[in-house]
C-alpha cells in the first residue's frame, strides 16, 4: 500500500484500460464510444510513463508522445465521418448504422 | 514520500471515477465534462512520475484541444434525440462477461509477473542534467526523428481527411 510503485500504475493502467473496453462494446452513442477510445489510449500512456519511469528510460515517454499524436488524428477523423454520418442518417446511434448488413 | 503516496490515491480516483461516469451518462455533455476529470487525473499522474513535458502536453493537447473538438460536435449534431433512446446496446451482457474474462487474465499474469514490476527503487526519480524537456527533446530530434516526421505526415492526412469528410460538397 504505502510506497507507491509501478505495480499500483500497472493495475490503474489495465483497470481504466478494461473501463474504456466496456464502454467501446456497450454504449450505443457513437460520440461517447470515441470518449472511450481515448480512455484507453490513455491507459496505455500510463503504462508507458511508468515502464519509463521504472527502467530509466526516456523511450516510453517517446511513444506516449507517439500515442497522443495518434489520439489526435483519430479524434479528429473519427468526428469528422460522425458529422458526416450524422448528415446523411440523421442518427449518432452506432447499431442504426447498418448500411451494410442486409 | 507519504504526499506521493497521496497524491497516487487522489489522481487514481479522479481517473477511474471520471472514467466510470464517462461511459454510464445519459447526456453526452456531461460525459465530456467527466471524461476532462479522468484525463487531468492521468496528468497528475505523469506530474507524480517526473514526466513534466508530457503534464504541459496531456494538458494543452487533450483538455485543450481534443475535448473543445468534442464539445464542438456535440454542439453540431443534435443529441437530445439520442439521449431519450435506450443508451446501451444489446450485446451488453456478452460484452460485459467477455471483458470480466479478459480483465480476470490480466489482473492474473499482472500478480503473477508482479516480481518484475518492483525494478524502480520506489520514490527515486529519474534526474537527467537539463531536466525532462531537454532529455525528451534529445531522444526524439536524434534517434526518433524519422517516425517524428512520419506523424507530422500522419497528422496532415488526418488533417485533410477530416476536411473532406466534414465538408458538404467538394
Amino acid at each position: 500500500m504505502y510506497p507507491v510503485t509501478t505495480f499500483h500504475y500497472i493495475i490503474l493502467s489495465a483497470a481504466l484500460l478494461l473501463i474504456g473496453t466496456v464502454g467501446v462494446l456497450t454504449r450505443r452513442n457513437i460520440v461517447i464510444i470515441l470518449m472511450s477510445i481515448e480512455l484507453i489510449l490513455n491507459a496505455v500512456n500510463i503504462n508507458l510513463i511508468a515502464f519509463s519511469q521504472a527502467l530509466r528510460n526516456l523511450n516510453g515517454q517517446i511513444f506516449a508522445i507517439f500515442v497522443i499524436t495518434d489520439a489526435v488524428a483519430e479524434a479528429a477523423v473519427g468526428l469528422g465521418i460522425l458529422i458526416a454520418l450524422f448528415r446523411n442518417k440523421e442518427t449518432v446511434l452506432a447499431d442504426e448504422v447498418d448500411l451494410l448488413k442486409w | 514520500m507519504l504526499t506521493d503516496t497521496i497524491l497516487f490515491y487522489i489522481f487514481a480516483f479522479l481517473v477511474l471515477g471520471g472514467a466510470l461516469m464517462t461511459i454510464t451518462r445519459r447526456n453526452a455533455v456531461h460525459s465530456a465534462i467527466f471524461l476532462i476529470t479522468s484525463l487531468i487525473g492521468v496528468a497528475g499522474l505523469y506530474l507524480l512520475q517526473k514526466a513534466e513535458f508530457l503534464f504541459a502536453v496531456q494538458i494543452v493537447l487533450y483538455v485543450g484541444g481534443i475535448m473543445v473538438l468534442f464539445l464542438f460536435v456535440i454542439m453540431l449534431v443534435n443529441l437530445d434525440a439520442a439521449a431519450k433512446e435506450k443508451q446501451f446496446n444489446g450485446q451488453r451482457w456478452v460484452a460485459l462477461a467477455a471483458v470480466a474474462v479478459v480483465g480476470a487474465q490480466i489482473f492474473y499474469f499482472i500478480r503473477k509477473g508482479a516480481d518484475a514490476f518492483q525494478i524502480a527503487r520506489p520514490g527515486a526519480v529519474q534526474q537527467l542534467p537539463g531536466g525532462n524537456v531537454e532529455g525528451i527533446a534529445k531522444v526524439l530530434f536524434s534517434e526518433y526523428l524519422l517516425p517524428f516526421e512520419i506523424a507530422s505526415v500522419l497528422l496532415l492526412v488526418a488533417v485533410v481527411g477530416s476536411v473532406v469528410m466534414a465538408k458538404k460538397r467538394i
